[in-house]
């Protein structure tokens, strides 16, 4: 089946099986990579896109239901990849292995989107949704509270 | 080394034999210094000089990491090394990760090996080439080659003549390459010892493609293959339903496995829940409760295999005041990799092609050749950056399954698992208990006598069995005793060590206890008792290691309300301090800092050097309080996430690290952090509650 997605500003048409997830739409139909596949329940958030300006699992997102939604992946968080997330991330090195981070970084700026200066107890709720094996928590924690620092 | 390794031909070559790359393309490349270039990476012509390096024109220099990455830095560490006795500006260095080769030693990414194995190599790279280039400039200016020098990419004569080295790429690249180059004097490292960013972490921030899950090629199909619980085999599959899901392709069977082959990964995975199994052969004593029966009643016995003896424990006991015995136990643990196990195969009547996430490049092409009867020269690998090792990738079985399907489904494939695939039929950390049992005679420790019970003979060595208190005690012993199982077990971060340290270090915190004695002045004690003796430890770099967090977490004089736990451990060739400070917060005891210390020699990125310890800590006490997996009949009892719980933000103390000022050789960071963890946070908990952790996981 035929469904119309938006993603990133750009109109994609893409040829599925209803019921078939966003995540991997995008991974294997759109070849937008930067969303990753870490258990497919939505419990370790390595898939976090915004939909509607909302983190969202794309594990958990039917395609037929994102039609006409606004989508954002890592790859369109920003033009250059300078959005003050991405810029933190880049400051703090906050990466190990970096699986996780786009996941990571989707959920630190719809947080910042929403609550332009968390506090530091704001940061550990928004972020306890994202598993990060591991485990650079203490960079992650810093480089949300300096991205909103940035954004003042 | 060879120069004839010319790693443009070989891009080349493997760009026109994969028939067209998608995505694949620069999937190992790291974009960081690329992007500050005003040309593209592609666009530059590079002259080889060894396996290592390669100059352009333009003074861009291509360095490439030999060994995998799976998350512990070797890919920023391991050019740096190159990079600093090359001499070169690190901005002008492009990081690529080399494929498979025989120009290097160990491509292995396990025991924190990869720095310190292969430091000396990683010089002598760099130097050889700078050398290169100095020779090439001193027969340009008619000089003796011993009156010029080079600094960051600069040659310059006593008369004040300069060149840079790409003016003489030429000539040098014609040169023989040099045995023993004159390395740089410890102190005169500019670029070893800076925080440098992560390589990648461009393409990471921007989501380019990376990892194994990211490869991509014209034609490859997915795979998604259905393997039986430990012990079991396949008694009957009915494969109507699978067959019947859209982008399914083929079904087939192998050993006791069944694949699945799809146009997608959503097929594949969609295909193999649908496939009608019934496994035969459920082993009902592959139970965790049963494998506590038979630890328990193992550690009863007097007579275990011997690992290390000095003194008389026996005649110690005897004459002891006071014994001390405790049990500590822990469960299986799956790896838990954020990338779950994926590879692509493309097997072919002329060659095997493998790319992936792999921790062990080399065995992967020996056992795949073994495995499908070919020339192990037809096979070639190609390492993508890994979502993370933790030593499951060690494991080749799922590169020999993607290249049996790729084989038997005569197409490139790319098996993929899912998280239940992953976390269910796993190669775990093994089940383990360790009874430890001390005498003291008249206000000290006499005799220490270690007893470990462990599926699989996964066990300690002879090394790990002299570890501390080895050394420090008259009488010691260490005698191991094996659970056989048919649930497959492996190497898991810091094996052994990840909890014969918490149970060596929570044990000592007992002693302290019994003894009225400071945690830290007992240690300080019987380190000085080990000088001197043959142990793999120094104990003088462990009591500086000590003194210096004693010194930075103010041990003993922290304010009212902080509870400290204190912990320490030599493993991988490292010694790492800990001091854990845990408050009570609405009547929970809440872990809130950790202090650690490191000796782990030279450091080469501080960046990546701390990134380490704090990920190794946050990861020892997420395991400790949480890593649990039961099984039934060899089946997995947690498959996801839902069921398994790995630490979160919420729980994290913040961690500040500590290096000794070392001109050691480097040892490697990838593991040493970890050990001492538990114990630290367990001795805080004793303090703050009264209550000692003997079990892991302490809570759910």
């Amino acid at each position: 089946m035929k469904f119309d997605l938006k993603i990133n500003k750009k109109n994609y048409s893409v040829d599925v099986e209803d019921g078939t997830p966003l995540l991997w739409v995008l991974r294997d139909e759109l070849e937008l990579v930067g969303t990753k596949f870490g258990c497919g329940i939505g419990e370790c958030g390595a898939c976090t896109v915004h939909i509607d300006g909302k983190a969202e699992r794309s594990c958990q997102q039917m395609v037929e239901l994102v039609e006409g939604k606004e989508i954002t992946t890592i790859e369109g968080l920003s033009e250059n990849g300078d959005h003050p997330i991405q810029e933190a991330w880049e400051t703090i090195d906050v990466p190990q292995c970096g699986y996780c981070q786009s996941g990571q970084m989707m959920t630190a700026s719809a947080l910042l989107m929403k609550n332009p200066s968390p506090s530091n107890q704001e940061i550990r709720m928004a972020m306890n949704g994202n598993i990060c094996r591991c485990a650079s928590y203490n960079r992650i924690e810093k480089a949300v509270a300096l991205a909103a620092e940035k954004i003042k | 080394m060879s120069n004839t390794f010319n790693r443009r031909n070989f891009l080349k070559l493997s760009l026109l034999a994969g028939g067209g790359m998608l995505i694949g393309i620069g999937c190992n490349e790291s974009n960081e210094q690329a992007a500050k270039m005003p040309v593209s990476i592609e666009d530059l012509d590079f002259t080889s000089f060894n396996a290592y390096i390669e100059m352009a024109t333009n003074g861009m220099v291509k360095i490439y990491s030999p060994n995998p990455e799976i998350g512990q830095g070797v890919k920023t560490a391991m050019p740096m090394i190159v990079a600093e006795e090359l001499d070169i500006p690190w901005e002008k260095v492009h990081v690529a990760q080399a494929p498979l080769s025989n120009d290097f030693n160990r491509q292995v990414a396990g025991g924190s090996q990869s720095i310190r194995q292969s430091f000396p190599g990683l010089r002598n790279a760099g130097a050889a080439v700078k050398l290169m280039f100095l020779t090439a400039a001193a027969k340009k200016w008619g000089v003796e080659v011993e009156s010029l020098k080079a600094s960051q990419g600069v040659i310059s004569s006593n008369d004040g003549k300069k060149i840079n080295y790409e003016e003489v790429i030429t000539e040098a690249a014609k040169l023989p390459i040099p045995e023993n180059a004159p390395l740089k004097k410890v102190e005169d490292f500019t670029l070893i010892g800076k925080a440098i960013n992560n390589v990648d972490i461009k393409p990471i921030i921007t989501g380019k493609p990376l990892y194994g899950v990211d490869y991509k090629e014209k034609g490859m199909k997915y795979a998604a293959v259905a393997r039986p619980p430990f012990g079991a085999s396949l008694k009957s599959v009915d494969d109507t339903e699978a067959k019947a899901v859209k982008g399914v392709e083929q079904v087939i069977q192998f050993k006791n496995k069944v694949a699945v082959i799809a146009n997608s990964t959503w097929a594949a995975f969609k295909g193999k829940s649908k496939l009608n199994i019934e496994w035969g052969n459920l082993q009902d004593d592959e139970n965790t409760d049963v494998f506590d029966q038979q630890m328990n009643q193992l550690l009863r016995k007097n007579k275990l295999e011997e690992k290390v003896k000095s003194g008389d424990v026996a005649k110690a006991r005897n004459e002891a005041d006071q014994i001390i015995e405790k049990t500590y136990e822990a469960p299986f643990l799956p790896h838990s990799t954020m990338e779950p196990m994926n590879f692509f195969a493309d097997v072919t009547d002329q060659k095997i092609r493998l790319v992936g996430p792999t921790q062990v490049p080399r065995s992967s092409a020996n056992v795949v050749a073994k495995l499908l009867d070919r020339n192990v020269e037809d096979v070639t690998v190609e390492m993508t950056r890994m979502g993370g090792g933790f030593g499951r990738r060690l494991s080749t079985d799922f590169v020999e399954d993607a290249a049996m399907v790729s084989h038997l489904a005569k197409a490139p494939i790319k098996l993929m698992y899912t998280r239940e695939d992953d976390m269910a039929i796993g190669q775990y950390r093994p089940k383990v208990k360790y009874k430890i049992t001390a005498s003291i005679k008249n206000g000290q420790l006499t005799s220490y006598e270690l007893k470990e019970a462990i599926v699989n003979n996964r066990g300690m060595n002879k090394g790990i069995a002299r570890f501390f208190p080895f050394g420090a005690v008259d009488h010691y012993s260490a005698t191991s005793a094996n659970v056989p199982s048919d649930v497959t077990t492996l190497w898991w971060r810091a094996p052994i060590t990840n909890f014969l340290g918490f149970a060596t270090e929570s044990f000592m915190d007992e002693l302290a206890i019994t003894l009225q004695k400071d945690p830290i002045d007992l240690r300080l004690e019987l380190l000085e008792k080990a000088k001197g003796k043959k142990t793999p430890y120094n104990a003088e770099r462990m009591q500086k290691t000590i003194q210096l967090v004693k010194e930075k977490s103010n041990w003993g004089k922290a304010e009212k309300g902080i509870y400290q736990g204190f912990s320490c451990y030599y493993s991988h060739n490292s010694y790492v301090a800990e001091v854990c400070d845990m408050e009570i917060i609405d009547g929970k005891p809440v872990a809130k800092r950790f202090y650690a210390s490191v000796d782990c020699g030279i450091v080469i990125n501080t960046s990546g050097a701390k990134n380490q310890i704090e990920g190794a800590i946050l990861d020892g006490i997420g395991h400790a309080m949480y890593g649990n997996m039961e099984l039934k009949d060899g089946i997995a009892q947690s498959q996801n996430y839902d069921k398994y719980k790995l630490i979160r933000m919420m729980d994290t103390p913040v961690i500040e690290t500590y290096f000794v000022d070392s001109n050691e050789a480097p040892t490697g960071l990838g593991e040493p952090g970890m050990p001492p963890s538990g114990a630290a946070y367990a001795n805080a908990y004793m303090k703050a509650t009264g209550k000692r952790m003997l079990k892991q996981p302490f809570f759910g």
